[in-house]
């Protein structure tokens, strides 16, 4: 097992060479990668506000049950949905979710051109298949997930109002002071530089998933379903790394 | 022209190739035909540099092509065409775009340079008119027929093509056979067709290797497939009692 996992690392390291080798031409690459932005960013827009809505009305209403009945003021309701929103659940919840989405997407795309003898063409015709179909997902994936995690932390702060204020768990007023107190903008730091991390860890993972099925659709359905479990586990252990790295 | 020179393969205890030498040349439909099993699309992989071999040597005219690194073998293979066996279209591109992509990719021509070449190549293998569907709505002869113009499209020295025939009725695969010969002869190519199709061997054979069992098992060409007295070949080409008896009534 651990033999396999570091043949695979190995692997994976010398693949990210030819990955991130020179284009062979700059106008396709940027073409596919807006493809890419627009297929991540636009494509798990409504997954990751709906996620997020429903993550900040969670946490509003049990903060409030935990924080109820002590002499805790009412408004750190909103500091502590924001702040936990910030540096653990926007980034994530939302790349957990992604590499759900859109890791599974990439495995089973790449993958596929990899079984319909898509990949051999390219290759024979002299494209590195490598860089083309690898490198764009990689730099989309890095630039839109943390724009994708913003979104998730405005609609997750959003979504603890929605569902508290209404129902009368703490006023307006007091969420709003709550969400305006002592933010340290270093947390936001840690929020972006997660959400990059996390958008390479799944898009690279997820890609080298596909790239390197071998065998029919069964074997496909593995690669997807191993682009999500490695995904998920590598975002989870990177989470500990830049938690201890970065609050210490 | 191509050279394979003793080459072997090995898939781990499994040898596949046993010291083939050959040459294909320039100008004329090389095929390289046998039974399931018998080594043909590994060897073609070989030559087209997909696989690596155990042993030996592939020659692009004078280059050792074997030893060349990544970055060169990718220099050769913009002289190098392939029709895949299931043509290998990108699904998600009309069929104009599919030809277009290797232009895309390694040519600064303008797009009305580009789009002429397409229309031209697309003429070339009488598929007019279809620039705009998806390799979807093609029937599969048209599908072959995207394939090849696909793969002329920046006129390739070397045209490799792996079973062109297959799952095409005996009419269509003919028209593809036709297709073939007369742009190898028309552009000086040096072709590679990989298939266990006896009409094409009879109609497109200038050169015939029969690969059995992962050897060299005979070489020559159409007319003398009928005169060889090889077992091998003769069990291979008349397999079945109805060419068995034509056989018979032709000697």
């Amino acid at each position: 097992m651990n033999i396999k996992f570091i043949e695979h690392f190995g692997k994976f390291l010398i693949w990210m060479r030819l990955v991130f080798s020179k284009p062979e031409k700059m106008s396709m690459y940027w073409k596919e990668t807006m493809r890419q932005m627009n297929d991540i960013g636009i494509g798990s827009l409504i997954i990751v506000m709906l996620i997020s809505t429903f993550m900040g009305a969670v946490m509003a209403v049990q903060i409030s049950y935990q924080l109820g009945g002590q002499l805790i003021p009412r408004y750190y309701v909103g500091y502590l949905v924001r702040d936990i929103t910030i540096i653990e659940l926007a980034p994530t919840i939302t790349c957990l979710v992604l590499a759900g989405k859109v890791g599974s997407n990439m495995a089973a795309e790449i993958g596929g051109m990899r079984q319909k003898e898509h990949i051999d063409a390219m290759e024979i015709m002299g494209v590195n298949t490598s860089a083309f179909l690898v490198m764009p997902k990689i730099i989309a994936a890095v630039f839109v997930v943390p724009l994708l995690v913003s979104v998730a932390a405005i609609v997750s702060i959003m979504g603890a109002y929605i569902a508290a204020v209404p129902t009368g768990l703490f006023s307006g007023a007091e969420y709003i002071q709550g969400i305006r107190s002592y933010l340290e903008t270093w947390n936001i730091f840690i929020m972006y530089v997660k959400a990059v991390v996390f958008g390479f860890i799944l898009a690279a993972i997820s890609c080298y998933q596909g790239y390197f099925v071998q065998g029919g659709s069964i074997e496909l359905g593995k690669a997807s379903t191993a682009a999500v479990v490695m995904s998920n586990i590598a975002i989870l252990i990177a989470d500990y790394l830049i938690a201890v790295l970065l609050t210490s | 022209m191509i050279r394979a020179e003793k080459i072997f393969k090995s898939f781990g205890e499994q040898e596949v190739l046993k010291d083939i030498n050959l040459t294909f040349e320039a100008g004329k439909t090389n095929l390289i035909i046998g039974r399931s099993g018998a080594g043909k699309t590994v060897l073609l992989k070989i030559l087209v540099g997909l696989y690596g071999p155990t042993s030996g040597i592939v020659w692009y005219d004078d280059v050792n092509f074997t030893s060349l690194d990544k970055k060169k073998v990718r220099d050769i293979r913009m002289s190098v065409g392939m029709l895949f066996q299931g043509t290998a279209l990108f699904d998600s591109m009309t069929v104009e775009e599919n030809i277009r992509f290797p232009m895309d990719m390694f040519t600064n021509k303008t797009h009305k340079e580009k789009l002429d070449r397409v229309n031209y190549c697309l003429e070339r293998v009488n598929l007019t008119g279809v620039n705009q569907k998806y390799p979807s709505q093609l029937s599969g002869g048209m599908q072959k027929r995207a394939g090849i113009a696909r793969a002329i499209v920046l006129q390739p020295t070397y045209l490799f093509c792996d079973e062109p025939n297959s799952g095409l009725d005996p009419k269509t695969s003919l028209v593809i056979d036709e297709l073939i010969h007369d742009i190898t002869q028309e552009n000086n190519i040096t072709t590679i067709i990989n298939t266990h199709d006896m009409n094409s061997v009879m109609e497109i054979g200038d050169n015939i290797a029969l690969l059995h069992d992962g050897y060299l098992a005979w070489e020559g060409n159409k007319e003398e497939v009928l005169t060889s007295n090889n077992e091998i070949l003769q069990d291979f080409v008349f397999a079945s009692p109805f060419l068995q008896k034509v056989r018979d009534l032709h000697s």
